[in-house]
């Protein structure tokens, strides 16, 4: 307890500090920043993964973590359908075990993650590639009207069809190019925030 | 599909002479609410829009508001007779997240639940099966030999279907005395009952007849639409994460993975059958493997605090891979818990499997997709 009672603090009086700073400069990704920990024993096999997506889409693309199994990468959002393409085409991923979407109000983003694995290629069986890319987030959203929009991957992997539907209705993420944008697991009248969004709060929470 | 005048989810439809639209729910059929809109011209299905959402419970949005060891009783709710294995993977991440190390013993303990848990499901669903077909012994039969894994769950855990017995940091106590004994008996007694159900069930012609070539999954389709578990195996595909990810002990014991070719419903009904054989053989194996003394769990500091970053893990469960992806900014709560389930994965098929179907065939193969609604809508 009182080793948890120390943290505390310390990390309080970091956090205003790092928000007045960067008020003016382009925001942080603050919440899921690479952990450099293990940076002298990084599994080369998912290095090797991750350095031929950054070799070739250079700057668009940084990588955000490499552990055993998984490799994390971040992409801009005009660069993620060629991303994709590349993971399905060239790395032998043929389809998305989950897209799941995290939201960052600070940031004022909205992140969705894309985990692709692969049935048919021996060697990536263990694997996962973590595909994340960012949307704008509207403070009053209007899901399907406003500019919380992403390119759909659809067309490359036909398996994140009812996944990208849950995101939208669930975070107002519009996906363009995606053939039947409608709900899934929300009723058809629902007229608040999207759920999954940090400003929706649960009653009594 | 929707007009611009419509708000997003409603959409209009034109009445058509020829094809009749049924909607097939949201009654409870004996597995959760779910409803199937069907198109069918004649008697066969020419359009099919599955509708999940009637048991959307929140879980995701609730565990953002509970710590990583409070989540464990309510994220167990979505398939409450496959407990362990949809708590596993949640486990699992939080547990690096919380950088525990888990001992040998609670591992195989661990191990036995879940396979216990995958036997205790698969009846479960198979009664229903029995139902959906109209063949009342095959829904007698496991309804009553559930029982014999239940009663061993219940001397581990203390509870019948709500075990909540995996917590992070290991089990939540240890098993009670002479459980082994016990346990291999009934595991014994279990495997020579479903051996049975071949005679009454998996050989009976008229399953076979009602089952076989309908609601054909190719190879190439199973891939490409991201299926899992029995639906991808009867499909051609040999992908059971337990042999190729292996997770706590399952790289040390000895067991196979079932696979069959043709793609049918029948082959879909089959492997979850052929896999409780092979959950027997594990449970045995890691009996005899097992440390027979030693800690259970790692103690835990009050309120722990998940390191920064995002972890995420899948096991195999009853219906298929169960992925469990959680962020965390160093608070006593996950930032973000995404459960990614294999009925919500599986779901996506159903379209391909019943459209050109008749539509008396659509119970069964609907059942044969190892849904489970609740599960699916989380």
């Amino acid at each position: 307890m009182s080793s948890d009672s120390k943290v505390e603090p310390a990390e309080k009086s970091e956090d205003p500090k790092t928000s007045t700073e960067t008020k003016n400069p382009p925001p942080k990704p603050s919440p899921p920043k690479p952990a450099p920990k293990s940076e002298p024993e990084l599994p080369a096999f998912e290095k090797s993964i991750a350095d031929r997506i950054v070799e070739k889409f250079g700057d668009k693309t940084s990588i955000s973590s490499i552990k055993t199994d998984r490799v994390g990468i971040k992409v801009e959002r005009d660069k993620i359908h060629e991303v994709a393409e590349f993971a399905r085409d060239v790395l032998k991923f043929d389809h998305a075990d989950s897209v799941a979407g995290v939201d960052y109000p600070q940031d004022k983003e909205i992140e969705v993650v894309y985990h692709l694995s692969s049935y048919t290629e021996p060697s990536l069986s263990r694997q996962i590639l973590e595909l994340a890319t960012r949307a704008q987030r509207e403070e009053d959203p209007i899901p399907g009207q406003d500019a919380t929009r992403l390119p759909s991957l659809r067309d490359i992997f036909y398996s994140v069809e009812f996944h990208e539907r849950e995101v939208f209705e669930m975070l107002g993420v519009y996906f363009e190019g995606h053939p039947d944008n409608r709900r899934l697991l929300l009723p058809e009248d629902w007229a608040d925030l999207p759920p999954l969004r940090k400003d929706f709060r649960n009653k009594g929470r | 599909m929707s007009s611009p005048t419509l708000p997003p989810g409603l959409a209009i439809q034109k009445a058509d002479e020829r094809i009749m639209t049924l909607n097939v729910g949201p009654q409870h059929p004996g597995s959760g609410h779910m409803r199937i809109i069907v198109q069918i011209d004649g008697d066969y299905i020419v359009a099919c829009d599955p509708d999940p959402g009637y048991v959307n419970r929140g879980e995701e949005k609730m565990a953002e508001y509970r710590n990583y060891v409070l989540n464990v009783p309510h994220l167990e709710r979505p398939v409450i007779h496959d407990s362990c294995n949809i708590l596993y993977p949640y486990v699992l991440a939080s547990e690096e997240l919380l950088g525990l190390e888990i001992p040998e013993r609670a591992k195989y303990i661990r191990v036995i639940a879940s396979e216990l848990n995958r036997c205790v499901y698969t009846q479960y669903w198979l009664a229903i099966y029995g139902i959906f077909l109209g063949h009342s012994t095959m829904f007698m039969w496991p309804a009553g030999d559930r029982e014999l894994l239940i009663d061993l769950l219940e001397k581990m855990t203390g509870a019948r279907v709500t075990h909540s017995y995996f917590i992070p940091g290991g089990i939540r106590n240890d098993l009670p005395a002479n459980f082994e004994d016990v346990c291999l008996r009934q595991v014994n007694y279990f495997e020579k009952r479903i051996k049975e159900y071949a005679d009454v069930f998996y050989d009976n012609p008229i399953l076979i007849s009602r089952t076989e070539k309908t609601g054909i999954l190719t190879r190439e389709n199973a891939i490409k639409l991201g299926t899992t578990g029995s639906v991808l195996r009867a499909s051609g595909v040999d992908y059971d994460v337990r042999k190729k990810e292996p997770y706590d002990v399952y790289d040390e014991l000895d067991f196979e993975t079932n696979v069959l070719k043709t793609g049918d419903s029948y082959a879909r009904s089959r492997i979850p059958w052929l896999d409780m054989m092979e959950s027997c053989r594990i449970i045995r194996d890691a009996l005899q493997k097992m440390p027979k003394s030693g800690s259970v769990r790692v103690k835990l500091k009050p309120n722990p605090k998940g390191e920064l970053g995002s972890v995420y893990k899948r096991i195999e469960s009853g219906r298929g891979a169960l992925g469990c992806y959680i962020v965390s900014d160093k608070k006593t709560e996950p930032y973000r818990v995404k459960l990614s389930v294999p009925s919500f994965r599986n779901l996506i098929a159903l379209p391909h499997l019943l459209i050109g179907e008749k539509l008396g065939n659509m119970p069964s193969v609907y059942w044969s997709l190892n849904y489970w609604p609740v599960e699916a809508d989380r």
